[in-house]
């Protein structure tokens, strides 16, 4: 059991964290609170269904496939639809959960509301602290956390990196010195669904494909990035395992848990906030900051 | 009396005749009015009524996040909990709809007080994110404890509102009427006994401003907060005694979005606009059923289509090109009139 809740929450943490670091990665660099995030999630994984079991691609392109295809669509969508309204905060809310639900609903006309699989990446299983674990959920996990490295790594101490940071911290000076601040906001776009591709993509083998399928996620990720702070990687890390882990933890322990998972892991959330209202990592003067 | 009457004749006529976005409401409200004399359809009227039911849920949202600037994404919570509140009050303390739809509205508002004491210390963002968890929170209250609540089925077999439908239909226009007035003339910049209108609009630009010019803003966001709660909840306690369930489905996300689709497609900061909105987009989406398929998709689409080419909002828009304020007087006029109709002061520049 305990074994058991440690390897569940880890590999729910990592989709999480991974997840909510494209959200707050697209919303600290362009201010775009995009909640389609998790539809691309969904489109991939979708997508994973299509390439790999309806064609018969191998698991490598379909996986490339499936990411490169999902990360044009956003930006299109990006290009098309969010950019135009971008000061009109509000507007981009209901604009980016509007086409979530145009995406929800082209996969409910295209495959039904059936509950479907995407057949496994590689078989075959190990024993962890006397836990079978499946390789798939093994290299799950994996890929998410060398894509969290990936992107620590790229953020920190790349070029690129560094002027992402410096729109984040400030647009106005950011394009005073030379910063092509439109084309960074795109680059950072097509990272952030990137991203929720590669995640969707890898749990498509190990999850139930639905076209709803992005709502709890959505949430979720909503909650990680609050709790861990607005803007803040460290504060996403560590807030998706602390989620990640109430989520499990409920699910195992108490009586009809997957009814109530999502709602206990909210209510610490919105215990923590009432301790401290600017996230575990964030900074407290968030308007004088940026 | 005739004096009186003349009175009254030429208030009506200056302050709603002569301002086109009011004329036309009146005559909208008018023609509502007059609805069951040319159709008695029930299911005409039940689109109706429902549509009334959400105006006043639309409209309190646009009370708490357009005015103060609140944002709310979990503004379902005030409509479950006044709904599930209603219901469980008549169902096992019999009390008639006339009491638990006020003592549902009453709960709400202390909901609404709930979910205000973060909100004093969150702004932005991440008070939106918080207030979208406390839906779901209650959802799972609700499933924890099937036996009293119902768990997914809900709580059924409440006392309906009346036996007759026209009946129900004057009721949930009246005070959608009732309501959208309350809330508007709350609103109301210009007004000069109420000032709730200027204050809320201060604490929305510059909270800390609004505090240094003497506004104890922390009181005033309590009160958007419980009126706010007040009118989601009535809407919510009517909603539940009109279909005799109150059930989880009016606690789902896409519930709290829906206000915030209608105030965003009307016309935010208005009151009207996301009344407007839900007359259009509510009847809309029930006339949509003859492509159930296709029904959520259109809908979807028809959103983001107007919110890229009307950012601000339909009614904002339109109003804009059918009024026009003078400069000199603020008093509103037709867009068609050169000057001014109080003070004949030209109303656009350039002209003598």
């Amino acid at each position: 059991m305990a074994a058991n809740i440690l390897i569940n929450g880890a590999i729910i943490g990592a989709i999480y964290a991974l997840l909510a670091l494209g959200f707050s990665l697209i919303f600290g660099v362009a201010k775009i609170m995009n909640l389609a995030h998790t539809a691309f999630y969904m489109l991939a994984a979708y997508f994973i269904f299509i390439f790999a079991y309806q064609l018969g691609l191998s698991t490598i392109s379909s996986v490339a496939l499936s990411i490169v295809t999902t990360t044009l669509i956003g930006v299109g969508t990006y290009k098309l639809f969010v950019e135009r309204v971008r000061e009109h905060e509000t507007t981009v809310l209901m604009i980016t959960i509007a086409l979530a639900l145009v995406f929800q609903e082209c996969m409910l006309l295209a495959f039904g509301g059936h509950f479907r699989g995407a057949p496994s990446f590689i078989s075959g299983y190990v024993e962890l602290l006397g836990v079978r674990v499946s390789d798939q959920h093994l290299l799950t996990f994996g890929v998410v956390l060398a894509c969290l490295l990936g992107i620590w790594v790229l953020l920190s101490k790349s070029k690129l990196g560094l002027t992402i940071r410096s729109v984040a911290q400030d647009r106005e000076i950011a394009n005073l010195v030379g910063i092509n601040v439109g084309r960074i906001c795109l680059i950072t776009m097509a990272m952030a669904v990137a991203l929720a591709a590669i995640s969707g993509a890898m749990v498509a083998p190990i999850f139930v494909l639905e076209p709803h399928m992005w709502m709890h996620p959505l949430i979720m990720v909503l909650a990680v990035v609050v709790l861990g702070g607005l803007g803040s990687l460290k504060g996403s890390f560590a807030g998706a395992f602390i989620l990640g882990y109430t989520e499990t933890f409920v699910v195992f322990l108490v009586p009809m848990g997957s009814f109530i998972k999502g709602a206990v892991a909210l209510a610490v959330m919105v215990a923590v906030l009432l301790i401290r209202p600017e996230g575990l990592f964030g900074v407290a003067f968030e308007e004088e900051r940026l | 009396m005739r004096d009186y009457a003349w009175q009254l004749y030429k208030s009506f006529q200056g302050e709603i005749l002569a301002i086109p976005g009011r004329a036309i409401a009146f005559f909208f409200l008018l023609f509502l009015f007059f609805v069951p004399l040319v159709t008695e359809n029930p299911y005409i009227l039940r689109i109706l009524i429902f549509t009334n039911i959400y105006a006043i849920y639309a409209a309190s949202w646009d009370f708490l996040s357009g005015f103060t600037g609140q944002m709310n994404f979990g503004h379902a919570v005030f409509f479950g909990v006044a709904a599930y509140a209603a219901a469980l009050l008549n169902l096992n303390l019999g009390l008639p709809p006339w009491a638990t739809i006020p003592i549902g509205a009453l709960v709400a508002v202390l909901a609404g007080l709930i979910v205000g004491i973060p909100a004093l210390r969150l702004r932005g963002p991440y008070l939106a994110l918080v207030t979208l968890a406390f839906p779901i929170i209650l959802t799972g209250i609700v499933f924890a404890f099937p036996d009293f609540t119902g768990g997914e089925l809900g709580v059924s077999g409440i006392v309906p509102l009346s036996d007759s439908r026209v009946f129900v239909y004057y009721l949930s226009l009246v005070i959608m009427i009732a309501s959208a007035l309350i809330l508007w003339k709350l609103t109301d910049v210009k007004s000069m006994f109420v000032r709730t209108g200027v204050i809320l609009h201060a604490v929305r630009e510059d909270e800390i401003t609004a505090r240094a010019s003497g506004i104890n803003t922390t009181k005033y966001k309590l009160l958007a907060f419980s009126i706010s709660g007040f009118f989601a909840g009535v809407a919510g306690g009517l909603c539940a005694h009109f279909l005799r369930i109150a059930g989880p489905s009016n606690l789902t996300i896409l519930f709290s979005f829906q206000p915030i689709i209608w105030t965003i497609f009307g016309g935010i900061t208005t009151i009207y606009g996301p009344i407007t909105g839900v007359y259009i987009l509510f009847p809309l989406m029930e006339f949509l059923r003859i492509v159930p398929e296709l029904r959520m998709l259109i809908f979807a689409l028809i959103v983001v289509f107007v919110l890229l080419f009307m950012p601000e909002g339909l009614t904002t828009r339109f109003r804009d090109k059918i009024e026009v304020e003078c400069p000199r007087c603020k008093l509103t006029n037709v867009a068609t009139r050169q000057y001014c109709r109080a003070c004949n002061a030209p109303l656009r520049l350039g002209q003598r």
